[in-house]
């Protein structure tokens, strides 16, 4: 699936407003979808209730009937989405487990109550072939009444006289004038069907999301849950990013430093003896200390990169184009400066991903675009080599991945065969001074 | 040689005026921050101006952006900058006024002194002196630039070295090459950079910053 699209909120891409008899069809079709859905909600709802109370052994098949009624429960957020920009919090994972060795009715009963979700669309398919049905039945029945109205306009008096009397809505039919009188009231339900409709879409929209979006209380819980896992990979990165600091510094610049105090030792018992061995083991001890210097600087660079604390992310990652492989073009859009921390976390991302670029993508260009937008500072990284990048495979993006979600940040990867791959990201911030500006 | 010294850190800052003394030249200014330094460097128009880029009030880039300044008021005043990091950033920063009389380098090069006397002097002079590592750093990406693409490894070394200042003598003996040979490859890194004898002098700063600038 194309994740970049789930980036985008509050729209919705078919939505038909106003009225017009072209948008008054669309929603003509529209409820006609979801009552064709209603009467499919009825069939599922058939298939759990009778799952229920089926003789057998074990749970069997109500598990496998409540992820039918899942399907067409995804399937009405998607609607609800795309037609009206209704949304509604997904389920949260896939269906609870089957407790082991549950039978009888009874335990499927506790199975579906068990879990929220599961209990709210069970209810929601048990409920929306009457009031999801009501929404999307009443323009059509509009218009069937309509229609009715102009037919017995022309065949109405006979009709009354057959029938025994015979009336349209509020009128009695009794002559022709009373009869032309309900075909003139059905011609004018038709263009308030029309008007209708697409508002009963919406309507429908809203009751499905008054059924399925879990409650308050439940999206703060899965809420603190993703609190909770992003706090504890945010340890556990920090912690091995000590970790390696610490080795490196033990294995790098420590033990130079060792090995230094030991030369300068040598050349100090040697200095009266041998003055030619002690400037060769000066010369070592000098190169030593710079060597230790540079492994200082590396280590450095790896935690907080001058350039970035000195300018900003802007310049910073101008300076990583600058010094990538890849020809690599930036945009920034940027009125302040980040904190620290989205700052730093924005950097090493665009570090990784330039790094992935140069090594794997075979790419001759790459552009990154950073710019913030109502709150969000949103960084695209797009490159033209072969693509098939895939987060799910790559270690880099993962961990690029947890360590944006520690800011509530996402990254979306779009990475067709043949590429062109387009790496997005977006990290919720506030900027607090429009000071520095360097774009 | 009359020198403007920008340094905080104390230790540095007099380990530098005895190592400058040492030479025989002579401090005519040692500041401590960026606001002092843009004054000093205004007022008493130093032969070269030898400036820490991390300097108080803001520990960010001050210095860097005190000697822009000054080269602003007083064009190709020379100025070496020594910083404990290398930005190839700041490095086309200096250059981009036309790279005369500049120079960028790593603090822990001020050990070994001989040679960083040596790029006192080049950079006083109105040549550049940068620093190897901000020339590796930028090699990287440069071998993707179709003119600095088309010189030969030999080449690309040979600029490598001019780009931090070395006369072809020195260039000669750090590559253990003759001097010739030296002066034919670079003649040969002229042509191919497209830089016509009618440069002059220039051509040398002329084709480092071929090399650094895109």
């Amino acid at each position: 699936m194309d994740r970049t699209m789930q980036l985008g909120v509050n729209r919705a891409p078919d939505e038909v407003r106003g009225f017009s008899v072209a948008a008054g069809l669309v929603g003509l079709r529209r409820v006609m979808t979801l009552c064709w859905m209603a009467s499919a909600a009825f069939g599922r709802s058939l298939a759990v209730s009778g799952a229920i109370w089926l003789v057998g052994p074990g749970l069997g098949v109500v598990p496998r009937a409540m992820e039918g009624v899942r399907n067409l429960a995804a399937r009405q957020r998607e609607l609800a989405l795309r037609w009206s920009g209704v949304e509604i919090p997904g389920p949260p994972g896939p269906l609870p487990p089957v407790p082991e060795g549950a039978s009888g009715a009874a335990a499927r009963y506790r199975w579906i109550m068990s879990d929220p979700q599961t209990r709210r669309e069970w209810v929601w398919v048990l409920v929306d072939p009457l009031a999801g049905a009501f929404f999307a039945f009443f323009p059509l029945a509009l218009i069937l009444s309509g229609v009715w109205g102009v037919f017995l306009a022309f065949f109405g008096v006979p009709l009354s006289v057959e029938w025994d009397g015979l009336w349209y809505q509020f009128i009695p039919i009794e002559g022709q004038a009373t009869a032309v009188l309900a075909g003139v009231l059905g011609v004018l339900q038709l263009p308030l069907a029309l008007w209708v409709a697409p508002r009963a879409v919406r309507r429908h929209a809203l009751y499905t999301r008054s059924m399925l979006a879990p409650s308050e209380s439940e999206l703060m819980a899965s809420r603190i849950q993703h609190l909770a896992t992003t706090r504890s990979d945010a340890v556990d990165t920090q912690m091995a990013e000590i970790r390696r600091i610490e080795r490196d510094l033990h294995d790098g610049a420590q033990a130079r430093l060792v090995a230094m105090g030991m030369t300068l030792d040598a050349a100090e018992h040697l200095l009266e003896t041998n003055p030619e061995a002690v400037r060769a083991l000066l010369i070592e001890a000098r190169e030593s200390s710079s060597k230790a210097l540079e492994e200082l600087r590396d280590l450095v660079r790896g935690i907080h990169p001058p350039v970035l604390a000195d300018r900003g992310l802007a310049d910073a990652v101008r300076a990583l184009a600058m010094v990538c492989p890849v020809r690599t073009e930036v945009h920034v859009d940027l009125p302040g400066r980040p904190e620290m921390p989205v700052e730093s976390a924005a950097y090493f991302a665009i570090s990784e991903i330039l790094t992935n670029v140069a090594k794997h993508s075979g790419a001759d260009r790459a552009w990154i675009d950073i710019r913030y937008d109502r709150g969000m500072l949103r960084i695209t990284v797009t490159d033209d080599g072969q693509g098939g990048a895939d987060v799910s495979r790559g270690t880099g993006l993962r961990g690029i991945e947890r360590r944006l979600a520690t800011f509530d940040g996402v990254l979306a990867v779009n990475s067709p065969v043949n590429g062109p791959t387009m790496v997005t990201m977006e990290l919720p911030c506030v900027l607090p001074s429009p000071k520095t500006t360097s774009s | 040689m009359r020198i403007a010294l920008a340094e905080d850190h104390f230790l540095l800052r007099d380990g530098l005026i005895r190592l400058l003394g040492a030479y025989g030249h002579e401090v005519v200014a040692a500041v401590d921050n960026g606001t002092e330094l843009l004054d000093a460097l205004i007022e008493q128009q130093p032969d070269v101006a030898v400036v820490d880029v991390r300097l108080p009030p803001t520990f960010t880039d001050e210095g860097l952006r005190a000697v822009l300044a000054a080269r602003e008021r007083v064009p190709d005043l020379p100025v070496l900058l020594l910083s404990q990091y290398v930005e190839p950033l700041y490095a086309r920063e200096l250059l981009a006024g036309g790279g005369r009389g500049v120079g960028y380098m790593l603090k822990d090069r001020v050990t070994n002194g001989g040679h960083f006397l040596d790029s006192i002097r080049r950079v006083a002079e109105g040549g550049t002196a940068m620093d190897p590592e901000v020339i590796s750093k930028l090699l990287v990406r440069k071998e993707r630039d179709e003119a600095v693409g088309s010189l030969s490894e030999r080449e690309r070394e040979v600029l490598e070295w001019v780009a931090q200042g070395r006369s072809n003598a020195g260039i000669a003996q750090g590559l253990f090459i003759s001097e010739k040979a030296v002066a034919k490859h670079i003649g040969n890194i002229f042509t191919k950079l497209g830089l016509l004898p009618t440069d002059g002098d220039n051509r040398r700063v002329l084709a480092v910053l071929a090399y650094l600038d895109q």
